[in-house]
């Protein structure tokens, strides 16, 4: 009876967990597009759904909620769908998609699709070679085998994301980094920005004259007969046309200037506005986080034992929600970074698939941090991985992606103040 | 009749609407062949000819400013973006007839761009709000321009067609319908390039406009939007 009751409030949660993923769909990703495959916003709500199922029933597990043997069924049962969608459902469907934007292709949309993901399953199982990452008593279709390799892709995003966002967050949050920007300093810039725009403006008025007076110029050329006629005719459009190409350089040059001073004036817009922030009372809490947890990722790049696993548990539980928030937000700004009205199915479609792989590992890997008591569950439940292997490659992963994070943003920031600060 | 030495208009839109192909369409006469992300603000002139084969005739330049970017930009972007909309003489707002919230962000377009006119003819909008009244006291010319028209299936052309006429009233404008890849839909003697020289007219002499007023823009003959 009580397997009953568990299931229905699973069900319950992740019935509110898509509706969740819905609504951050249609207000968030798709507030400038229409719908128009509701088939994507589905696929996408069930990933969303399924992954956030799976940190409720680690958290079930450490607080004893429900009976051992209907927690251990959900686990199976919610593994075994997420790998489904994340193999079988997205794949195909980016495929399909893809294949439907290219014209050529049009006609046998489902052949091609398939074809599209074999393509990928041949090269997502080869990656399970150069990783030791099964027991050899493994068959070769086993739950095992998939798992492994979602693992192995999962982990490798989020080493590179927690490198890059352990050292990125304390640079954009913490004050003594902040470059100390002044009204006047915009202004210029935007009075710069103005006046390439008027000069190119100018410039492609002359370009404007000049074509018209060779195209009158070409009209009467006609007419004109007799070997000097020919003569003129040569001499002043070659004299004509190279003006024209010439002044076409400068103007390319001064477009490509006025997008870079474009580009620098909504940077130095952001960091006005960063710096404000920090003045207010919300902001003055984000940066005393900031230091804290530029400590504890510091801390987590330098040493490797923990003094304590509860306070850690507790920490894995901010980092959790941090991380799923800050995953949707870095998901938004991306997609509306690089979507049109063409690709944004796809796109949407490959974030999916990074979001469930991102979760799956995410449940690997805090097992890690999982009192010890709690860890025989995971490790029931997906089988006998090398689990020592996942940690030591997010570690080295992590630690790559950190310290060219960190020289990146060194080189970055030096550059910065040289071309904005007034002397 | 005071006419103007610098003629500017804007031209706003969400991303992908079709901007730069109809920037080049107008000002080159020529098809973009591969449109890419506008950054910033693109300009391009096009020479307009006032009262042709009359000894009034004139050669005028008009400044086409796309500003690139999409309505839901972060602050930073918007700041920036307002720089181009100083002393603006009319507006072009695009949107694409295939997406009907491309549509809708026109309102919010419009609003940005009024709000920021810094010359002393600029309408002021207090609340954010759309509020008819004030685009129909507007003195800045709009023009409403509908885009991928050729995509559009034959069965469902006159629910858009009725979608945008309701859009043109709202914004006291005329509206033209075309296809961006297709320079027939402009072509001399179409009432598409009518109502064009007509607002570039308003554009140039805005007093003079204002005596003749909005006449017929109320027409919606379903027939002359094709190009013929």
């Amino acid at each position: 009876m009580s397997f009953v009751v568990d299931s229905v409030i699973m069900f319950t949660s992740q019935v509110l967990f898509f509706g969740f993923g819905w609504l951050f769909f249609m207000r968030q990703l798709f507030k400038d597009y229409e719908v128009r495959q509701y088939i994507v916003q589905v696929v996408f709500s069930i990933t969303f759904a399924f992954s956030c199922t799976m940190f409720e029933l680690i958290i079930f597990e450490i607080l004893g909620a429900l009976s051992s043997s209907s927690r251990y069924f959900h686990w199976k049962f919610n593994l075994y769908v997420i790998l489904l969608v994340l193999i079988f459902v997205v794949p195909f469907y980016i495929g399909y998609f893809v294949v439907s934007n290219i014209r050529l292709l049009q006609r046998q949309k489902l052949l091609f699709a398939c074809m599209v993901w074999f393509t990928f399953m041949y090269f997502f199982w080869k990656l399970g070679d150069p990783f030791p990452i099964l027991s050899p008593k493994h068959g070769i279709l086993s739950i095992e085998q998939l798992i492994s390799r979602v693992g192995v892709i999962g982990v490798t995003l989020m080493a590179l994301l927690s490198g890059f966002g352990a050292v990125n967050c304390p640079y954009t949050y913490m004050s003594y980094f902040l470059r100390n920007v002044t009204d006047s300093d915009i202004l210029a810039l935007e009075r710069r920005l103005l006046q390439t725009m008027d000069m190119i403006v100018s410039k492609k008025k002359r370009i404007a004259m000049t074509r018209r007076q060779m195209y009158q110029r070409g009209e009467d050329q006609n007419k004109q007969t007799g070997f000097w006629g020919m003569i003129k005719s040569v001499t002043s459009t070659q004299t004509g046309s190279e003006n024209l190409s010439l002044i076409q350089q400068e103007v390319d040059a001064l477009e490509e200037l006025s997008r870079q001073l474009f580009l620098e004036t909504v940077d130095l817009q952001a960091t006005k506005e960063r710096i404000e922030y920090s003045k207010t009372f919300q902001g003055k809490y984000f940066n005393f986080l900031g230091y804290f947890f530029s400590i504890y990722c510091v801390w987590k790049i330098f040493m490797v034992k923990f003094w304590s696993q509860h306070i850690s548990f507790i920490l894995v539980g901010i980092i959790i929600v941090t991380s799923i928030r800050g995953l949707l937000i870095t998901l938004t700004k991306f997609f509306y970074a690089i979507s049109s009205s063409k690709s944004s199915n796809v796109i949407v479609l490959v974030l999916a698939q990074i979001m469930g792989m991102y979760f799956v590992s995410s449940v690997l890997l805090m097992r890690m941090s999982m009192p010890l008591e709690y860890r025989s569950i995971v490790t029931e439940v997906l089988g006998e991985l090398q689990f020592n292997f996942y940690h030591r490659w997010f570690d080295v992963i992590f630690l790559v992606s950190a310290l060219s994070s960190i020289l990146f943003l060194y080189l970055a920031h030096k550059q910065a103040p040289e071309k904005h600060m007034t002397l | 009749m005071a006419s103007l030495d610098r003629v500017k208009v804007l031209v706003l839109g969400d991303s992908g609407v079709g901007k730069s192909s109809l920037v080049h369409l107008l000002c080159q006469n020529q098809v973009l062949g591969n449109p890419s992300w506008t950054v910033g603000c693109s300009v391009d002139v096009r020479v307009q000819d006032y009262k042709e084969g009359t000894p009034d005739e004139k050669t005028y330049y008009i400044e086409l400013w796309d500003v690139g970017g999409s309505i839901g930009s972060a602050s930073s972007v918007k700041s920036t973006r307002a720089v181009f909309y100083n002393s603006v003489n009319g507006i072009m707002l695009v949107h694409d007839l295939t997406n009907k919230k491309s549509s809708q962000n026109l309102y919010r377009w419009s609003l940005e761009a009024l709000n920021k006119d810094s010359s002393p003819t600029g309408v002021i909008v207090s609340n954010g709000d759309y509020d008819r009244e004030q685009f129909a006291e507007n003195p800045v010319p709009l023009l409403l321009i509908g885009t991928k028209f050729d995509q559009i299936p034959e069965n469902k052309r006159s629910e858009v067609l009725t979608r945008t006429a309701f859009l043109s009233e709202d914004f006291n404008a005329e509206e033209i319908n075309l296809d961006c890849t297709n320079p027939r839909y402009l072509a001399a003697g179409t009432s598409n390039a009518v109502k064009l020289s007509r607002f570039f007219d308003k554009v140039r002499n805005p007093e003079f406009c204002h005596m003749t007023g909005f006449t017929d823009r109320k027409r919606f003959n379903f027939k002359s939007l094709h190009y013929d």
